[in-house]
């Protein structure tokens, strides 16, 4: 606990003199909670608590633990170790039902409505009580789910589907929702993510009503004005740990980022600086309405690995998958070697001499069932085969050697994919490149979920491919990846690139500051109206 | 690997059971008669389960190889009547038999309509559009060249044999040596990883549909000349003895698994079922039930396996999270 936080406790604890038990005026409080996904530590001895008529804002990086520990307190899933403790009682164990009874509502950045049912019958689903085979009185329900919408300030007819509503309209459903259950504790995650101005000044209101009305909100945004503007205190979490709780009085923005980044580089990086060769890539102005990415323009060198930093949503990975023609561009240039190309299919991408190595690996990386040398071939068949036919000797020999080179740790090249750990399997995603031979691979989040030792050989390997004169896109959450790896870094914010910094330029503050560059929507908006 | 093993050595086992009763119980089963009567009446349901096992591990599944099965073998017998020599009157049935599946694969592959949804109207299109056209008639009056294609009665079952045996092993090794092959696999695997290699997955979609079709043509013809009439009505049902074997044969409906060694056990174990069952002096309507315990049996061992994977996502998912 830290000096402030303590101060702060005992100050709410003074206000709050009189009534019989100090505790049973936190609404919730999670103290030593710890989760672990695999190998991965989420979270880790992580105290957090919420008083009565407080926006207790939670802020930290991507993978900083934010969600995992929302989905703790909202019963979605269950802790190591560590005691959740409602309204004064602790809850052994916390499910969704339960939070629910226990007047808890979580609204997630993904909306999840019944698509197929009408806002009505959605916000009735989660509100109403009863048995099942009780009469549905319509009109009821349809004046409950109006009244409940003008409450959380949205024009919206209860009769029509969720699966029309606009990202925002479902969002202010989820709100009307959490406002009906009557809720003691509504988590919010990321809530105005996807809302207008306008709509962000409504649901503030309704946050204050909330508030005037004795409700804790737990506020998480990666919009610091936002939660300067709407928060009494600040959580900051930081690799899965709480570093800092601070009255929000009490810390200014710059400040906020430090404490949030606040670490420092002990991880040693194979970097070495190559001389860099000619422009291998380069986008103008590029261009996709589908994906929400526009007006990008850089460059990327052979021999240099260009690191692409920014929140998650930011449009690092759709960028990815513009290049490499899985949803071709609407708009702008995309030279290669200087030459206007046009990119409509992964297929073309190949044959352009671009590599991908996608950022869900078990999603769209590899092919779980097929054995490594198969997956290894998959995207150089032509290599391992004469007249269409595979070489079976010929593919087991290559895969052997990227097994050997990649230290993949395996039995054999015969072994399925699904069976190896998820550094080998990445391996095996990267060696698919390697047989390739591109001139630019665009890397994914490349060593996320990988331990450490595959980790530090995966950035051998990076290194030793720019040396080799390939151009390297290399998008990461992970800052001290994007530091130590990168000869530049790009940043995006909402769809578009906020800044480009060199390596002497780069440090962990500016990135995020570029990434949480404000007013998000406007600029986005200038963007669109530019566009001829 | 080692588990599509497990599941071919389990049907296999099951198959050499089956034999020792039938070898105990009714010897004459085992004449080279009956063994070739067996042979050419499930001779169909083979050269179909070959096309429908590449059609199941991409993923995808054609219910409409009845229906295709009927028009073929009602097309070539009417061009045989017609003096259309029975060689390019089997080749127009293979072609339309391929149109056919071409137009499946097309709206499954390109239009993206699912091929459950799509293979059922085709299923009901070719089954009433025949019967319409027909009005129910059956071809009668063929020429002598078309039966058994000119050839003995005793020289046939030697040339379909040589004929199904040169393209299920084709399949078989294609599938495994060829990089269409692989694209084949890769596809009904994990779509979006084999899009990303640069795999043209609409293709791969596209062309097993159409291969599925052009050996439904054939299996027609090697059906309709054993015959000295053609029936509209043929190959009720078909298409679920065909899935049966396949999905008996160790391929998953979810895709990705699957050989053609495992649909050969699938079609011979079914197969031998229902002979089996006359020979033991069990009536013949308890056929299908047993069949369909069988292909229930083969289901729940391959959820079996399913639920370990999805463990493993889930636990992936949530560290995403």
């Amino acid at each position: 606990m830290t000096p402030e936080r303590e101060a702060f406790s005992r100050a709410n604890d003074a206000r709050l003199k009189g009534s019989r038990s100090t505790t049973v005026n936190i609404l919730l409080s999670a103290s030593s909670i710890s989760k672990s996904f695999g190998d991965i530590h989420a979270l880790h001895n992580v105290s957090f608590d919420l008083h009565p008529g407080e926006v207790h804002a939670l802020v930290g990086e991507n993978g900083a633990g934010k969600s995992t520990l929302i989905r703790i307190m909202s019963g979605a899933e269950q802790p190591d170790a560590g005691t959740l403790t409602v309204a004064g009682r602790a809850v052994p164990r916390m499910t969704p039902a339960l939070a629910h009874t226990l007047g808890i509502a979580a609204i997630y950045q993904q909306p999840s409505l019944f698509p197929h049912l009408s806002v009505a019958e959605n916000l009735a689903l989660t509100l109403e009580a009863g048995s099942v085979w009780r009469r549905v009185r319509w009109d009821v329900r349809r004046r409950r789910a109006l009244a409940l919408l003008e409450a959380a300030g949205a024009a919206i007819d209860p009769a029509r589907l969720a699966s029309t509503l606009s990202m925002p309209e479902q969002q202010m459903v989820e709100i009307a929702k959490a406002v009906g259950a009557d809720a003691k504790i509504v988590i919010m995650d990321e809530p105005t993510a996807s809302l207008m101005d306008e709509e962000v000044a409504r649901l503030f209101s309704v946050i204050a009503r909330l508030r005037a009305q004795g409700a804790g909100i737990v506020y998480i945004s990666h919009r610091l004005e936002e939660v300067f503007a709407v928060s009494d205190r600040i959580t900051v979490l930081r690799d899965g740990e709480t570093v800092a709780t601070r009255a929000t009085a009490s810390i200014d923005r710059s400040e906020l980022i430090q404490t949030m980044v606040g670490r420092a580089l002990t991880e040693v990086y194979p970097k070495r600086p190559v001389a860099p060769g000619d422009v291998a890539l380069e986008l103008r102005h590029l261009s996709n309405r589908a994906l929400g990415i526009h007006d990008v323009s850089l460059s990327v060198r052979r021999g240099e690995v260009l690191g692409v930093a920014g929140l998650v949503g930011s449009g690092r990975t759709e960028l990815a998958e513009t290049l490499f023609g899985l949803v071709p561009s609407d708009g702008g240039e995309i030279l290669l070697r200087g030459t206007p190309v046009r990119i409509d299919s992964p297929a073309q991408a190949i044959r352009l001499g671009l590599g991908y190595v996608p950022e869900d690996r078990r999603q769209h990386g590899v092919v779980l069932e097929m054995p490594i040398a198969s997956n290894a071939s998959l995207a150089s068949l032509g290599a391992v085969s004469s007249r269409g036919l595979i070489d079976r000797a010929a593919e087991r020999r290559s895969a052997e050697g990227h097994v050997q080179r990649l230290r993949i740790k395996t039995p054999s090249v015969t072994a399925e994919v699904g069976s190896l750990s998820g550094g080998n399997q990445q391996k095996v995603a990267l060696a698919r490149w390697l047989s390739t031979e591109p001139d630019v691979l665009i890397l994914d989040e490349p060593t996320q979920g990988v331990d450490v030792g595959a980790k530090a050989e995966i950035h051998a390997l990076i290194q030793e491919l720019a040396e080799r004169g390939l151009a390297i896109i290399m998008i990461s959450s992970e800052l001290p990846e994007v530091l130590g790896m990168s000869d530049r870094v790009a940043v995006m914010h909402a769809g578009t690139l906020s800044g480009v910094l060199s390596r002497a330029e780069a440090t962990q503050d500016r990135i995020l500051a570029l990434a949480l560059a404000p007013k998000p929507v406007a600029r986005a908006f200038q963007a669109r109206d530019r566009r001829p | 690997m080692a588990k599509s093993h497990r599941r071919e050595a389990s049907v296999a086992s099951a198959i050499a059971a089956l034999a020792l009763v039938l070898a105990i119980a009714a010897p004459g089963y085992f004449s080279a008669e009956n063994l070739s009567d067996v042979f050419l009446a499930n001779l169909p349901v083979l050269l179909i389960a070959v096309g429908m096992t590449l059609v199941i591990v991409t993923g995808e599944i054609d219910i409409s190889v009845g229906s295709t099965f009927a028009v073929c073998g009602v097309v070539a017998g009417i061009l045989a009547k017609a003096g259309v020599p029975s060689v390019l009157a089997c080749a127009a049935a293979c072609l339309l038999g391929a149109s056919a599946g071409s137009l499946n694969g097309a709206l499954v592959a390109y239009v993206g309509i699912p091929s459950i949804v799509v293979t059922l109207a085709a299923m009901t299109a070719w089954r009433d559009g025949l019967r319409w056209a027909t009005e129910g008639a059956w071809v009668q009056d063929l020429p002598r060249s078309f039966q058994w294609f000119g050839l003995t009665q005793a020289e046939f079952p030697f040339v379909a044999a040589v004929v199904a045996a040169t393209l299920t092993a084709a399949f078989a090794w294609g599938l495994r040596h060829v990089a269409a092959g692989r694209a084949v696999y890769a596809t009904g695997s994990n779509i979006d990883a084999a899009r990303l290699a640069g795999l043209d997955t609409a293709a791969v979609k596209w062309l097993v549909f159409t291969i599925l079709g052009a050996l439904t043509g054939l299996a027609a013809v090697l059906n309709a000349v054993r015959f000295n009439q053609i029936p509209s009505n043929a190959g009720i049902g078909l298409e679920m003895k065909v899935i049966a074997a396949v999905v008996v044969g160790g391929a998953s409906v979810a895709g990705g698994t699957g050989h053609v060694l495992g649909t050969v056990l699938g079609v011979v174990l079914l197969a031998a079922i229902g002979p089996a069952l006359t020979f033991l002096g069990v009536s013949a309507y308890w056929e299908r039930a047993i069949q369909g315990v069988i292909i229930l049996v083969a289901i729940a061992a391959d959820g079996l396996r399913h639920p370990v994977y999805r463990r493993v996502v889930g636990v992936v998912a949530g560290a995403r999270a």
